[in-house]
C-alpha cells in the first residue's frame, strides 16, 4: 500500500519535470500566465542561451529518468517480502570508475558550447552605440556617450501610478514594467551598455537580450547586445538595492534606423529647450510648479507626496528643521546628501534649476510657509 | 532518562549516581552532558525553524498577489534577510550540531564529547545571538534588510539593526568554531579501540569534514562583517570606491565563506542519509570508501568555486570560465554519492518507514536541486538566472528538500534511541507526504518564475508572474502547517508510546544500537572494543 502511494507521489514529481519540459517546447505560449520558458529571445545570444538551457534540460532529464528509473524499480522489486534475502554486495570498482568517468565526460561535452557562448557574450568590441546606464536608488539614468545620439541623457523612472500598487486602481498591462522615458536603440546595431551606480550595487537586466550586468558604484562594467527585431522589451533591476529594488524597471524600444534618427533629433531639441538659461529669473509660481514635478519624480518615493516621510529612515519634510531652516543648509542637504544614510547627493542627478525649484517647493508646500525662493544661480554657486 | 537503567556493560546508572548534580533550570544551564546539550540544540533549532518559517509565510503572503497588501517594502526586505539568516544559522546548522552532539559519542563509543564545558558554552551562545537577530526588527530602522548575503554598500546604509546582526554573526561563528573543535577532537581522539577511521559510521566522517570546513571559513565571515562594521562606523573604506575600496571585494570574501557554508549545511545530511538508506535496505552502504573520498573531495573543491555566485559582477571572461569548470566538477563526487545510495538500495530488502521516506525524498529532490545548480554553474546561462527566482528554487531544493529532509530522516531514525518510545508511524508518513507535496508546490514553480524573468527580493511583481506566485504561496502555507504534525508527533513520542527496543530498526548498524533505548544519561563509560 505504501509502495503504491509512494510511486504516485514520485510520479507526480517526474510528471512535473516532463510536463515542464514539454510545455517549454511550445514557445508560442511563452507569454502566457503559466510561462515556463525564457522570454522570446530578441538577440542571437539570447536564442543561444535558451538553446543551451534546453540541451542541459535534455541531458539532465535523461540522467534523471535513468537514475530514478533504477531506484523506483528497486523500490518495487526489492522491497522486503517473505523469503526475500538482501544481497550483501557493497563495492564494485569497475562500476564506480565508470560512473565517475562517464559523468565527467558528459560535463565536458556540456561545457564546450557554453564556453563558446560565454566568450561571445563578453565581447563588447565593435559597438555602434555606447550608452552608460547608471543605477540610482531607485531609478536608472542613461547617457548616450558614443555613436549616433551622443549627448542625449535622461532619467528613467517607474511610471506605474501608486494607486495601482496599493490596489486602489486596476493594474495596467505593464504594471511595474513601465517607465516615463524609454531607452531607445536602433535594430541590428551592436549596443554597448556601460553600467555603474551612484549609491549601492544595482544590476541592469534585460531577459529578452540575455543581458545582466551588475552596476557597481565607483566602477564601470560593460555588456552588449545586438537586437535582431523591433519591439519594446522590459527588464528590471537585478540586485537588491534597498526598499524600491522591485520598482526600478528598464524599458528598451528597439526601432528602425529611420525612427531612431528621428528620435535622436527630437531628444536633442527637447534637451535644448530644457537647457539652463543663466539669465532667466524664475518666479515663485514657476518654481513651485517645476518643483512639484521634480519632487514627485525624485523625492516622493521616500519623503512621500504629503511630505510626511517614513520616519526614521525617511524623515518628514513637512515641518522639518532642514526644510524650514536656513536656505544654505537645505541646499547642502539636497546637493550633497547625507553620507551613511539613504539620502543621496542629488546635485549629480538634478540641474541647477531643478534643485532651485524643488527646494523652493519643499520650503513652501504642505505646512511649510518659509516664503523664500531659490534661483538657479544660487545653486550653482554652492556646487563644489 | 530519569529512571535507573543499565548500560551495555552492565553498569547501573541513574540520577542518584550524580550526587550533587543540579536539577531544574540549573541542570540545563550547567550541563556538560552531550545528550542534554544535543537535546537543547535540537529544540533551539526547531524553535528557530518555526520563527524563520513565520517570516517565510509573511514573505509568501505579500507575494500571493501583485500589489502591496500586507507589508511595506522596507519590512519585506527585513523579512527576506532574517528568514535567510535565521534558517541557515539558527535552524539548519544548530540542528545538525544537535545530531552531532547526541550521536557522535554514541557512534564512536566515547562517553561524551571531548570538551564538556566548551560544549555547554557553544550551545548557550546561541540564544543571545537569536535574540539579537529577532529583536533587531524592533529597534529604530528595523532589522538588517540587505539580504542574508549582506552586500555593501547597501549594508553601510541602515540603522543599528545591521550592527546587531553583525554581532549575532560573530557569536554564531564562535559557537560553531568551538563546536567544531570539539567534534574533531572527539572523532580523532576518542574512538573506541578497534574503530579505525575507515570503520566509522559515515555520519562521523561527514561531521569530521564539516568541522574542518567550519573552522576554515567562519573566521572569514567574521572578517567580512567586521570590515562592514568599520566601514559603517569607523571611517574605513574597505567597500567604498571613493575611499579606494571595492564593494565587490566583500562578495569575494563573503562567498569564499559562503560556498563552503552551503556544503557545511548539507554534508552532515549526506551522512545521515547514508546510514538510513543502508539500514532500511538491510544492506551495507555501497562503496563506503568512495563515499568518504567523495565527501572529502566535495569539501576541498568547495573552496575553489566561490565566484560562481558572482558571474555578473564584471569579472574577466577567463575567470568566469575557470569558476564554471571548477563548479562543474563538484557535480562528479556528488553524482557518485547519488549513484552509491541507489546501489545501496539495489538488491536490498527494503521497507519504507518514515526515516526511509525522508531519505529517499532527499535523494530525489536534492538531485533536482543539483541539476538546477548545474544549470546555474553554466555561466552563459547563469546570466539569465542570477538574482532571479531560479536561484531561490535551486537553494530551497538543496537546503529544504536536502538538508531539512535529511534532518527529519535522522530525527525519526534516532527518536526511539533518544526517547525510548516509537513515534507514531502513520503520522510520520503523513508528515512526509504532506511535506513532499507542498514543498514541490511551493518551489518547483519558482524555477519557471526565474526563467520567465522574475527577480528575487522584490515585494511586488509584474502581472505575468501572478499565477505561479499564487501556487507557491498556497504550497508554502501547506508546508508550514505540515511541520506542526512533526512537532506534535515528537511531543507525544517523548511523553509515551510503544516502548522502543535497543535496536528498533532491523537493518541498522552502529554502536548506538548497542545501548538501551532510551540511551542512559551516561553511556560507554567503559569503551566497547570494535572488531
Amino acid at each position: 500500500m505504501s509502495g503504491a502511494t509512494q510511486k504516485l507521489g514520485v510520479s507526480r514529481g517526474v510528471s512535473h519535470l516532463v510536463g515542464g519540459v514539454a510545455l517549454s517546447l511550445l514557445a508560442s505560449i511563452a507569454n502566457a500566465a503559466y510561462q515556463v520558458n525564457f522570454q522570446e529571445p530578441a538577440t542571437k545570444l539570447a536564442q543561444t542561451v535558451s538553446d543551451l538551457h534546453m540541451m542541459m534540460m535534455y541531458i539532465c532529464g535523461v540522467i534523471f529518468v535513468g537514475v530514478f528509473g533504477v531506484m523506483f524499480y528497486s523500490i518495487i522489486k526489492h522491497r522486503k517480502a517473505p523469503g526475500r534475502v538482501a544481497a550483501t554486495f557493497h563495492e564494485n570498482t569497475t562500476v564506480e570508475i565508470l560512473w565517475t568517468v562517464i559523468p565527467t565526460i558528459i560535463l565536458l561535452v556540456m561545457v564546450w558550447p557554453v564556453t563558446k557562448a560565454l566568450i561571445s557574450m563578453r565581447d563588447s568590441t565593435g559597438a555602434d552605440i555606447t550608452i552608460k546606464a547608471t543605477g540610482y536608488q531607485w531609478k536608472w539614468g542613461y547617457d548616450y556617450i558614443k555613436g549616433e545620439g551622443e549627448g542625449i541623457k535622461f532619467m528613467s523612472v517607474l511610471s506605474t501610478p501608486r494607486d495601482q500598487i496599493e490596489g486602489k486602481a486596476p493594474k495596467g498591462e505593464h504594471y511595474l514594467l513601465e517607465v516615463d522615458n524609454h531607452l531607445v536603440v536602433p535594430v541590428g546595431k551592436k549596443i554597448r551598455i556601460l553600467t555603474t551606480a551612484e549609491d549601492v550595487i544595482h544590476a541592469w537586466y534585460m531577459p529578452a537580450f540575455a543581458v545582466k550586468q551588475d552596476a557597481v558604484p565607483g566602477f564601470i562594467r560593460d555588456t552588449s547586445f545586438r537586437a535582431e527585431r523591433e519591439g519594446t522589451f522590459r527588464g528590471q533591476c537585478a540586485e537588491l538595492c534597498g526598499k524600491d529594488h522591485g520598482f526600478m524597471p528598464i524599458v528598451v524600444d528597439v526601432v528602425s534606423e529611420e525612427k531612431y534618427a528621428t528620435w535622436v533629433a527630437e531628444q536633442k531639441t527637447k534637451m535644448a529647450a530644457l537647457a539652463e538659461d543663466p539669465s532667466k529669473v524664475w518666479t515663485m509660481a514657476e518654481l513651485m510648479a517645476r518643483g512639484e514635478a521634480v519632487y514627485t519624480q525624485t523625492c516622493a518615493a521616500c519623503h512621500q507626496a504629503n511630505g510626511k516621510g517614513l520616519p526614521p529612515a525617511f524623515p518628514a519634510l513637512d515641518g522639518s528643521k532642514v526644510a524650514t531652516g536656513p536656505k544654505e543648509g537645505h541646499l547642502d542637504m539636497v546637493l550633497n546628501g547625507k553620507p551613511g544614510s539613504a539620502m543621496a547627493a542629488f546635485g549629480k542627478q538634478l540641474s541647477d534649476s531643478e534643485i532651485a525649484a524643488v527646494v523652493t517647493y519643499e520650503r513652501n508646500a504642505w505646512g511649510n510657509k518659509v516664503g523664500d525662493l531659490v534661483q538657479p544661480g544660487e545653486v550653482k554657486a554652492l556646487r563644489k | 532518562m530519569t529512571t535507573a537503567t543499565t548500560t551495555a556493560n552492565g553498569h547501573s546508572v541513574g540520577h542518584d549516581d550524580h550526587g550533587h548534580a543540579p536539577g531544574g533550570m540549573m541542570r540545563w544551564i550547567t550541563t556538560t552532558n552531550h545528550k542534554d546539550i544535543g537535546s537543547m540544540y535540537l529544540w533551539f533549532s526547531f524553535a528557530m525553524f518555526l520563527v524563520g518559517g513565520c517570516m517565510a509565510l509573511t514573505i509568501r503572503s505579500e507575494l500571493f498577489q501583485p500589489g502591496l497588501q500586507i507589508v511595506q517594502p522596507e519590512f519585506f526586505n527585513q523579512m527576506t534577510t532574517l528568514h535567510g539568516l535565521i534558517m541557515v544559522f539558527g535552524a539548519i546548522m544548530p540542528a545538525f550540531v544537535g545530531f552531532a552532539n547526541w550521536m557522535l559519542p554514541l557512534q564512536v563509543g566515547a562517553s561524551d564529547m571531548a570538551f564538556g564545558r566548551m560544549n555547554n558554552l557553544s550551545f548557550w551562545m546561541l540564544p543571545p545571538a537569536a535574540l539579537l537577530l529577532t529583536v533587531s526588527l524592533f529597534v529604530p530602522g528595523g532589522g538588517p534588510a540587505a539580504g542574508w548575503t549582506l552586500y555593501p554598500p547597501l549594508t553601510i546604509q541602515g540603522g543599528m539593526g545591521m550592527d546587531m546582526a553583525i554581532f549575532a554573526l560573530h557569536i554564531l561563528g564562535i559557537s560553531s568554531i568551538m563546536g567544531s573543535i570539539n567534534i574533531i577532537t572527539t572523532v580523532l581522539n576518542l574512538r573506541a579501540p578497534g574503530m579505525t577511521l575507515m570503520k566509522m559510521p559515515l555520519f562521523c566522517w561527514t561531521w569530521l569534514i564539516t568541522a574542518f570546513l567550519i573552522i576554515a571559513v567562519m573566521p572569514i565571515l567574521a572578517g567580512a562583517v567586521t570590515m562592514t562594521l568599520t566601514d559603517r562606523h569607523f571611517g574605513t573604506s574597505f567597500f567604498n570606491a571613493a575611499g579606494g575600496g571595492d564593494p565587490v571585494m566583500f562578495q569575494h570574501i563573503f562567498w569564499f565563506f559562503g560556498h563552503p557554508e552551503v556544503y557545511i549545511v548539507i554534508i552532515p545530511g549526506f551522512g545521515i542519509v547514508s546510514q538510513v538508506i543502508s539500514a532500511f535496505s538491510r544492506k551495507p552502504l555501497f562503496g563506503y570508501a568512495s563515499m568518504v573520498y567523495a565527501v572529502a573531495a566535495i569539501g576541498i573543491l568547495s573552496f575553489t568555486v566561490w565566484a560562481h555566485h558572482m558571474y555578473t559582477t564584471g569579472m574577466p571572461v577567463t575567470a568566469q570560465l575557470y569558476f564554471m569548470y571548477a563548479t562543474m566538477f563538484i557535480a562528479v563526487p556528488t553524482g557518485v554519492k547519488i549513484f552509491n545510495w541507489t546501489a545501496t538500495m539495489w538488491g536490498g530488502s527494503l521497507t519504507f518507514e518514515t526515516p526511509m521516506l525522508f531519505a529517499i525524498g532527499f535523494i530525489f529532490l536534492f538531485t533536482i536541486g543539483g541539476f538546477s545548480g548545474l544549470v546555474l554553474a553554466m555561466a552563459a546561462v547563469d546570466i539569465q538566472m542570477q538574482d532571479t527566482y531560479y536561484v531561490v528554487a535551486h537553494f530551497h531544493y538543496t537546503m529544504v528538500a536536502g538538508a531539512l529532509f535529511s534532518a527529519f530522516s535522522g530525527a525519526y531514525y534516532w527518536l526511539p534511541k533518544w526517547t525510548g518510545h516509537m513515534y507514531n508511524e502513520t503520522m510520520g508518513k503523513v508528515h512526509f507526504w504532506l511535506s513532499f507535496v507542498f514543498f514541490n508546490m511551493t518551489f518547483f514553480v519558482q524555477h519557471f518564475l526565474g526563467i520567465a524573468g522574475m527577480p528575487r527580493r522584490i515585494p511586488d511583481y509584474a502581472v505575468q508572474f501572478a499565477d505561479f506566485n499564487q501556487i507557491s504561496t498556497i504550497g508554502a502555507f501547506g508546508f508550514g502547517m505540515s511541520q506542526l504534525l512533526f512537532l506534535y508527533n515528537v511531543i507525544v513520542c517523548i511523553k509515551g508510546g510503544e516502548k522502543a527496543p535497543a535496536k528498533p530498526w532491523e537493518g541498522a548498524e552502529g554502536l548506538e544500537w548497542d545501548v538501551p533505548s532510551p540511551a542512559p544519561y551516561h553511556t560507554w563509560e567503559v569503551q566497547p572494543v570494535v572488531k
